[in-house]
C-alpha cells in the first residue's frame, strides 16, 4: 500500500466524498463566458474545472495545412500550471498532446466539416483546476463551446468517467478513487446517443465488467447530455421569442 | 406504415440545440442550418427553427458571416498588388477587389499607382459579385451605394443578428438614424459604420439591440430609450 493511500475507499456502500456507485459530483455549466471568444463554455465535475473557447471558422495560419476540401479542426488541451497540488510545467507535453489529440478525433465525428471549405476551427480547452475526468470535461465543455460559436454540428458531445474502486464500478472518478484506484475508463458519446468517440482505459478488467461498465457510462453520458441542453438554452431564455424581423 | 408518417415536432421560432429532431418522416426537406438522419429531419446548429411549406431549417443565433453574392457589405483593404485589392470583411474568407470593378475609367499602370483610389487601411463599402467554387470572393464597386468611408467609426457585431439591426423594412435602422441624426451603414457581414454628431449614442443602440435581439417588444424598447437619451 502506498503512502496516503485510503484503507478502503469504499464504506457501508458510500464512497470516499459520500457519493454512492452511480452518482456524480456536482456539476455546473455555463455558456458564452468569454466575451472576445466565438464561442464560450465551462464546464466543472465538482472540483474539476475545464474552460473552453473555439475561434472560427477562420483563415488558416500556416498555409499549409489548408484544405480545399473541408475545415480543419485544430484542439489544444491544457492544464494550468495552479491547477494541481504540484506545479504543472507550462507548455506542451507528453499528456497534453494525446489528450488534444483524442478530442480532436472525438469532436471531428459531428462537425460539418464541408460546410466551411480553407479554415480552420480552433478549440482551446484550458483546465483550470483538476480533480480526475480532465478529459471528460474539457470535452464536454469544448463541445457546449462549439454550439454557442455556431458551428454546425450532428450532435452535442456527452462524455464521463467509470472505474473500478474496491472491486466495485463507480461513475465519475474523483480524487483519491483516481490514484488509488483499479480502473479508470474515459468514455464519450454523441449526445444519447449509443455511438462512442472516445474510450480510453487503465487497469485490467474482465470482458463482464467492461460491458457493466459502459452501460454505466452511457447512462452517465446521457445525463450529461440533458445538462447541456439546458444550459445551452438557458443562455438564450430571457423573454419570449418575437416574430417581427427579417 | 407508422414509419411513413411526417410529423413536425417544433413550432415556428423555437430555440433548438444542435441534433435536436425538427420533424420525421419524408414528407418534409431540410433547408439550411439542418439536415436529414435517416426518417428525421435534425438541426445542425444552435438556433431559432423556420417552417417554410415542407422546407424546415435553422436561424444560427451566432456564426462567422458566410459570403453571399449580392451582400452589401463593408471591408477594410488590406493588402494591394499591381491590378487587385485585398479586402478583410470579417469572415474566414478573405475577398477581392479587381481594378476594372473598382474604377470606371480607363487607368494607365505605367503611370498611375493604384493606391491613388484605394490604399491600405481604406475602409470600403462594396458589393459581393462573385463566389468560386474554391471559395474566392470577388467585389464589384459597381454598386450605387457603393463607395469609401471616410471618417465616422466602426461597429463588429455577430452578422446573424444584422437583420434584427435594420428591421423589417428597415424600420430600426430608420428610427435610429432619425434619432441620433447620423449616418449609418449595416455591412451584411456586421460591420457597421457610424458618422455624425450621436455616434456614440448609435453605437450604444445597436448593441443593445444585438445583446437583446431575440427579446420581443424590441422595437418599443429601443424607442424609448433614444427618446430618453434625447
Amino acid at each position: 500500500m502506498k503512502v496516503g493511500q485510503p484503507e478502503k475507499m469504499i464504506i457501508d456502500g458510500k464512497r470516499l466524498d459520500g457519493r454512492s456507485m452511480t452518482e456524480f459530483r456536482p456539476i455546473s455549466l455555463e455558456v458564452g463566458n468569454l466575451k472576445r471568444a466565438i464561442g464560450s463554455a465551462t464546464f466543472n465535475f465538482g472540483d474539476t474545472y475545464a474552460l473552453s473557447a473555439v475561434y472560427g471558422p477562420r483563415t488558416v495560419h500556416p498555409r499549409h495545412i489548408e484544405d480545399p476540401q473541408r475545415a480543419v479542426l485544430r484542439c489544444r488541451y491544457a492544464m494550468a500550471p495552479f491547477s494541481t497540488k504540484e506545479r504543472i510545467r507550462p507548455g506542451t507535453s507528453r499528456r497534453a498532446v494525446e489528450i488534444s489529440k483524442v478530442l480532436n478525433e472525438a469532436l471531428s465525428n459531428v462537425i460539418f466539416f464541408e460546410e466551411y471549405p480553407k479554415t480552420v476551427i480552433d478549440v482551446f480547452v484550458e483546465i483550470l483546476q483538476a480533480d480526475a475526468s480532465t478529459r471528460c470535461a474539457g470535452l464536454n465543455a469544448a463541445s457546449l463551446a462549439l454550439a454557442d460559436a455556431g458551428v454546425p454540428m450532428k450532435n452535442l458531445i456527452s462524455s464521463c468517467s467509470v472505474g473500478v474502486v474496491d472491486g466495485e464500478i463507480v461513475l465519475d472518478m474523483a480524487g483519491l478513487e483516481d490514484n488509488y484506484g483499479d480502473v479508470d475508463m474515459a468514455v464519450a458519446t454523441i449526445g444519447n446517443e449509443d455511438k462512442i468517440v472516445l474510450l480510453q482505459m487503465d487497469g485490467i478488467i474482465t470482458k463482464e465488467q467492461l460491458i457493466k461498465m459502459l452501460e454505466l457510462a452511457k447512462k452517465g453520458c446521457a445525463e450529461i447530455f440533458e445538462k447541456q441542453k439546458q444550459a445551452l438554452k438557458e443562455k438564450y431564455k430571457t423573454g419570449e421569442i418575437d416574430d417581427e424581423s427579417e | 406504415m407508422d414509419e411513413r408518417k411526417s410529423e413536425v415536432l417544433i413550432k415556428e421560432r423555437q430555440l433548438v440545440i444542435p441534433g435536436e429532431t425538427l420533424a420525421t418522416g419524408l414528407d418534409f426537406l431540410p433547408s439550411s442550418g439542418s439536415f436529414r438522419a435517416n426518417n428525421e429531419i435534425k438541426s445542425k446548429i444552435l438556433g431559432l427553427t423556420k417552417i417554410k411549406d415542407r422546407f424546415i431549417g435553422v436561424i444560427p443565433l451566432s456564426g462567422v458571416y458566410v459570403p453571399k453574392v449580392g451582400d452589401g457589405v463593408i471591408g477594410f483593404v488590406e493588402d494591394m498588388q499591381t491590378t487587385i485589392w485585398i479586402v478583410d470583411m470579417n469572415s474566414p474568407y478573405d475577398a477581392i477587389l479587381p481594378l476594372g470593378e473598382a474604377v470606371g475609367e480607363y487607368v494607365d499602370l505605367n503611370k498611375t499607382d493604384i493606391s491613388v483610389y484605394y490604399d491600405i487601411g481604406d475602409v470600403i463599402y462594396a458589393k459581393v459579385l462573385n463566389i468560386s467554387k474554391s471559395k474566392r470572393v470577388q467585389l464589384t464597386m459597381n454598386d450605387h451605394r457603393a463607395r469609401k468611408l471616410i471618417g465616422g467609426r466602426i461597429l463588429k457585431i455577430t452578422p446573424s443578428k444584422v437583420p434584427r439591426v435594420i428591421g423589417k423594412a428597415g424600420s430600426m435602422i430608420e428610427l435610429i438614424k432619425e434619432k441620433t441624426k447620423c449616418q449609418i451603414i449595416v455591412g451584411q457581414n456586421g460591420v457597421i459604420w457610424i458618422k455624425g454628431e450621436k455616434e456614440s449614442l448609435a453605437s450604444k443602440t445597436i448593441l443593445m439591440i444585438e445583446k437583446e435581439s431575440h427579446i420581443s417588444g424590441l422595437t418599443d424598447k429601443i424607442t424609448k430609450f433614444l427618446e430618453k437619451s434625447d
